[in-house]
């Protein structure tokens, strides 16, 4: 096997070929990581015909098109579902970083009864998937009057998302020196001043970790968005495309761009942030 | 470690913890442990015209023994277990050896490997499976011009429409898709073990394989633990990579459904069959269990047994 040659004896012989049999095994699953991305995303500018005459060529002057892009917007209301996708999100992990750093700070700072038994329940929240409960959400949601509304799928999402938050600020919070909180207390700083002047401003780069890691599950949900807002203008960018891909399935020009649509936002975002993902990752803070 | 606020004794009532862990607490509560529970006690009634009674057990073993209900069940119980084995046994040793390869010393480009094979991940199932759904179409023909390339040819099938090979299929999709997760989790782990360690080892005449076993891979399980319960949960919970490319009825012939599935199906109904509530919380409530039984291995037995292998 080519792949273990790294861990086979190194003889003199061998040290220039085995970093280049490194480089070969990386870029060969780069290359199947991508593959199938690239495609899709370049064949959306392609007309049909050429989408099946040639799929790996790029697009030129005589094959290239929009009409797939133009079909999309015109059939489907893309920049709505993007907007809902957007507010949810933001709104989720807004309020997911707000209240779950406040209970972090609540749980690691200060000793009252249950403290142990509320921990507990976070934790347990990290494990155990919310959607098994979706029975009774979706009950609890109609008596709410809140089925196909933004508003349900943020309350679901935040309930989603503060277990990890929690544990995650809890670690953090640990690591803050109890001199910072003792001598503002010996100042008698309220405890709210002490929160949210001194501790907050101390979590940003923890909380940068868990934006991200809240963000992705939030943005790329189906399940929710299917069972409570399926409708059309609480419709959200991952369950429009699935809609309408279902919908459009033999025009292969909108599909690929309904596609493409979907991806190249979250790529672009992607590049930009995956120094810091990159870093929440190997950082350790999800151990 | 934690001091007791010292204004305990003159406060009567500790009004800044409500406002600390109040809100959030509330709306864990009310929308995720409220929800859970309820639907294991829901599990527990039958609902017939609008009233609903207390039946004990009768519908799991209505799942599990009834035969308009059992076939299903144990089919998607048992493509899950077939689901989570391809991950296991696929996603994550490619996961290892992707992440060993990029920890080795010296590499260049090693942070544009990793961003770059990590890209599908953050992508949504839901697009990853109309992507790979094009990809294998027969009609486009991408994936079988490419094995007629290699010499392959003859072996391409339509292999998402086939019973014999969809489920297969779809757990590599799945599996191309997340192999980023164990590859990330185990490098961040290989890249703090401490390089004294790696050189004893090389000093006492180790070679680089006998390093790799004896040395990091004891260090690396606790990671190659927790990806795998990680795999477990995500995989038993797993639902739009199914829905999306094969819809609800998990096509062809059930070949693919799920418990993820399954549970969607049996809560909302599907072709003649009316939807119930009460079977759809005994599913999740099964769900459940197998997931608590998962957590509770890997807490007890795996978990434990590594310790001794830690600083």
């Amino acid at each position: 096997m080519k792949l273990f040659s790294r861990f086979m004896p190194s003889s003199g012989m061998r040290q220039v070929p085995k970093s280049v049999t490194i480089h070969a095994v990386l870029l060969a699953y780069t290359v199947i990581a991508l593959f199938p991305i690239i495609v899709v995303v370049i064949n959306s500018f392609k007309e049909r015909r050429a989408i099946f005459r040639d799929p790996l060529g790029l697009p030129d002057s005589s094959s290239f098109t929009l009409v797939g892009f133009e079909q999309v917007l015109l059939r489907s209301d893309f920049g709505l579902y993007s907007w809902n996708s957007l507010v949810v999100t933001i709104l989720a992990v807004g309020l997911v970083l707000l209240l779950g750093a406040m209970a972090a700070w609540a749980l690691t700072e200060y000793k009252f009864k249950g403290n142990l038994l509320i921990t507990f329940l976070f934790a347990m929240g990290i494990m155990i998937p919310i959607r098994l409960g979706t029975v009774s959400i979706l009950s609890l949601m109609v008596n709410l009057n809140l089925v196909n509304t933004l508003t349900a799928l943020v309350l679901v999402y935040i309930a989603q998302g503060l277990p990890l938050a929690v544990y995650i600020l809890s670690e953090f919070v640990r690591t803050i020196p109890k001199e910072l909180t003792e001598a503002a207390r010996c100042d008698s700083v309220s405890e709210y001043k002490i929160f949210f002047c001194v501790i907050l401003p101390l979590l940003k780069p923890a909380m940068a970790t868990v934006a991200v890691f809240t963000m992705i599950p939030i943005w790329n949900d189906l399940w929710f968005p299917l069972i409570l807002a399926p409708g059309e203008e609480t419709r959200t960018i991952t369950l429009g495309v699935q809609q309408f891909v279902g919908q459009y399935v033999t025009d292969w020009n909108s599909v690929l761009s309904a596609l493409t649509l979907a991806i190249v936002p979250v790529l672009i975002l992607y590049t930009i942030f995956s120094r810091q993902l990159i870093r929440g990752l190997t950082s350790g803070a999800v151990k | 470690m934690n001091p007791s606020n010292q204004h305990d004794e003159k406060k009567p009532f500790p009004w800044h913890l409500v406002f600390f862990l109040g809100p959030g607490l509330l709306i864990y509560v009310i929308f995720s442990v409220y929800p859970l529970l309820d639907t294991l006690v829901l599990s527990l009634y039958n609902e017939q015209q609008g009233q609903s009674h207390f039946v004990g057990l009768q519908n799991f073993i209505t799942l599990i023994t009834d035969d308009a209900w059992s076939h299903a069940f144990w089919n998607a119980l048992s493509n899950n277990f077939t689901f989570f084995a391809i991950h296991m046994l696929v996603q994550n040793p490619i996961g290892l050896i992707l992440a060993v390869l990029l920890s080795s010393p010296k590499l260049r480009l090693s942070g544009t490997y990793r961003t770059l094979i990590f890209m599908p991940t953050m992508l949504s199932v839901v697009i990853i499976g109309f992507v790979w759904q094009l990809l294998l179409s027969p009609i486009w023909g991408i994936s079988e011009n490419f094995l007629y390339s290699i010499g392959l040819g003859e072996y391409f099938d339509a292999w998402l429409g086939k019973e014999s090979s969809a489920l297969i299929t779809l757990a590599f999709i799945s599996v191309w898709q997340f192999v980023g997760i164990p590859m990330m989790l185990i490098y961040a782990t290989l890249l703090n073990i401490p390089d004294d360690i790696v050189d004893a080892s090389v000093v006492d005449g180790a070679n680089s394989f006998q390093t790799f076993w004896h040395i990091k891979l004891p260090l690396i399980l606790p990671t190659i633990a927790m990806v795998s319960i990680l795999t477990f949960v995500a995989n038993f919970n797993a639902f739009e990579l199914i829905y999306a490319v094969k819809g609800a009825l998990a096509g062809p012939n059930f070949s693919t459904d799920l418990m993820g599935t399954f549970f969607y199906r049996t809560f909302f109904g599907f072709q003649l069959q009316q939807g119930s509530a009460s079977m759809g919380a005994a599913v999740a409530t099964l769900m459940f269990l197998i997931i608590l039984v998962g957590v509770m291995l890997f807490l007890f037995f795996i978990q434990r047994r590594i310790q001794r292998f830690q600083f």
